[in-house]
C-alpha cells in the first residue's frame, strides 16, 4: 500500500471516530506494539481512539516459575540450554540466563528449535533442551524441529514445552472485564497459522469486532479503520485486512505438524494464572522429548519482581508509566522485568519511542 | 519473536531450502509450506516457511521491515543461523 492509502485510511479513522464515543482498541502481538509507535501511528489517532496493549509478547507472558525452571536446569551438568535470544536477560530468582551463562552454565541463543536439533546431532555427549515457549506462529516450529529429532533417532535432545495460545487469553480479558475492550488488532503471524476464523469464539461470545491485520503501516490503519467501522454500526464480525498471507482457516500442515506433537493443556501466564486451555504441552507419544520429564522440573510459583507491574502491563491493567520502576530503576540496560526485556515489550517499547522528557 | 521476514527461496534439498534475505542466506524448513518452491517467495519465522508470498508483496514487506529498522533488529538472529543440517542438508 501506499502513503496515499495511509492518508485516506487516517481521513476514515478521523470521520468515523466523530461518530464514535471513547474507544478502546487492544493489539494482542508484540511486533504490532513496536509498529504502531515506530511508524507514529499512536500519535495521530484521534484522542476517542485508545490502543492497548495486551499480552502479545511472548518472553512476557512467560510466567516466572518457567524461567526459574530454565535457570535451575542450565546449571545442570552436562545440559546445554538452546533459547531464542529474548529469554536469556529475563531476570529470575537466582539471576537471568544470561547470570547463569556468566557463572558457566551452557547456554546458547539460537534462531530456530532446528538450531538445537542440529547441534544435538553434532554433539552426541550433550544435553540439548530447547526453551519452546511463543504463541501459535512458533509452536509448529518446535513440533517440526522434534519430528526431525525424532526422525535423527536423538536421544539427548529434548524441549522444555510452554508454548501458549492466543485467542485463551483474548477471552480471559473479556470474561475478566477489568479492562473495557471494544475490539481487536488480531496479530498478523500468529493468524497465518491459526487462520482467521479461529477468532470466532470472541466474535460470538463477546461480540466484539476481531480485524486481522498485517504490519505495513497502512495496513495497520486500514486494521484500525476496519474495527471502528464495525463498533459505530454495533457489528463484531471477523475481517481478514492481511489476505495476502492470512487465509481463513490458515495454514494448514503447519496446524496439523502442531496437532501431532502437542495437545491444549492448562498454562500458567505470568500474573493471569493457570488458564484453561490455553497453552500446549507433549502429547504422551512424545514424552521421551519432554525436558519437564527427564530432568524431573516442575514449574515453580509465579511472582512480579518486587515493584514490577509487567503482570498488570501485560494485561493493559497498567500502562509503563504508571509503574514507579519504569524508566527509573528498570531500563532496557538494567531490566527488572520481562517487559523492558523483550524488545516486543510494552515498556522496552515506551522507553524508545515515548518516554516522558527529562526534567532537569 | 513472532516476526516473519519474506525471503526469496535460492534451492532446496528435500524440505531444506537456502533462502535469500536480501543478500542474506539461511537455511530455512519447507516442511510447513509443502507447495513453495525454488524461486518463490516465503515468509520465514523462526527457521520455518509458514506461507507463501506474492513477489511485490514480498517486496513491500521487506522494504518496510527495512525502514522500520526491524531488518536491523533480526540481523544478529539471522547470522546466529549457522548450523547446517547435519547430513546432505547444505546445499
Amino acid at each position: 500500500m501506499t502513503a496515499a492509502a495511509f492518508d485516506e485510511h487516517l481521513d476514515a479513522i478521523k470521520e468515523i471516530a466523530t461518530r464514535l464515543p471513547a474507544v478502546q482498541l487492544m493489539e494482542v502481538c508484540g511486533t504490532h506494539t513496536v509498529a504502531l509507535f515506530r511508524t507514529g501511528i499512536k500519535s495521530l489517532l484521534p484522542a476517542n481512539v485508545r490502543l492497548l496493549s495486551g499480552p502479545g509478547c511472548p518472553v512476557c507472558v512467560t510466567s516466572q516459575g518457567y524461567i526459574d525452571a530454565a535457570c535451575t536446569l542450565a546449571r545442570r551438568d552436562g545440559v546445554t540450554v538452546c533459547t531464542y535470544g529474548d529469554m536469556v536477560r529475563v531476570p529470575g530468582r537466582g539471576g537471568s540466563l544470561e547470570v547463569q551463562r556468566a557463572r558457566g552454565a551452557r547456554i546458547r541463543v539460537v534462531y530456530s528449535a532446528r538450531d538445537a536439533v542440529h547441534l544435538a546431532a553434532k554433539s552426541p555427549e550433550l544435553q540439548v533442551v530447547f526453551l519452546a515457549v511463543g504463541f501459535e506462529t512458533t509452536a509448529p516450529a518446535t513440533a517440526a524441529a522434534l519430528l526431525e529429532a525424532e526422525s535423527l533417532g536423538l536421544k539427548n535432545f529434548s524441549v522444555l514445552a510452554a508454548h501458549k495460545l492466543v485467542v485463551p487469553a483474548m477471552e480471559v480479558l473479556l470474561a475478566d472485564g477489568d479492562v473495557p475492550i471494544d475490539g481487536f488488532i488480531c496479530p498478523g503471524h500468529v493468524s497465518v497459522i491459526i487462520g482467521a476464523e479461529a477468532y470466532q469464539p470472541v466474535v460470538s461470545r463477546y461480540h466484539k469486532p476481531c480485524v486481522v491485520t498485517g504490519f505495513e503501516p497502512a495496513g495497520m490503519l486500514a486494521g484500525i479503520a476496519a474495527v471502528l467501522r464495525q463498533i459505530a454500526a454495533g457489528d463484531a464480525r471477523i475481517e481478514n485486512v492481511y489476505s495476502v498471507a492470512v487465509t481463513p482457516g490458515g495454514n494448514r500442515v503447519a496446524l496439523d505438524v502442531m496437532d501431532r506433537v502437542f495437545e491444549p493443556a492448562p498454562a500458567r501466564w505470568r500474573a493471569m494464572g493457570e488458564l484453561p486451555a490455553s497453552g500446549l504441552r507433549l502429547r504422551p507419544a512424545y514424552a521421551a522429548f519432554d525436558a519437564w520429564r527427564r530432568f524431573d522440573l516442575t514449574e515453580g510459583d509465579d511472582y512480579d519482581p518486587p515493584g514490577c507491574r509487567c503482570g498488570e502491563v501485560i494485561q493493559g491493567k497498567s500502562q509503563p508509566a504508571d509503574c514507579a520502576l519504569f524508566a527509573t530503576a528498570c531500563t532496557p540496560l538494567n531490566p527488572i522485568g520481562p517487559c523492558m526485556v523483550s524488545s516486543e515489550g510494552t515498556c522496552a517499547a515506551w522507553y524508545k519511542y515515548h518516554r516522558p522528557p527529562v526534567e532537569v | 519473536m513472532c516476526l516473519a521476514v519474506p525471503g526469496q527461496i535460492i534451492s532446496r534439498e528435500g524440505d531444506d531450502a537456502v533462502v535469500d534475505f536480501h543478500g542474506s542466506r539461511v537455511h530455512a524448513s519447507l516442511m510447513l509450506t509443502p507447495d513453495a518452491d525454488v524461486g518463490g517467495w516465503v515468509l520465514v519465522h523462526a527457521g520455518f516457511a509458514i506461507s507463501s508470498l506474492a513477489e511485490d508483496e514480498a517486496r513491500q514487506t521487506w522494504e518496510y521491515l527495512k525502514e522500520a529498522e526491524i531488518v536491523d533488529e533480526i540481523a544478529p538472529a539471522l547470522a546466529a543461523n549457522d548450523d547446517a543440517p547435519p547430513e546432505g542438508g547444505r546445499t
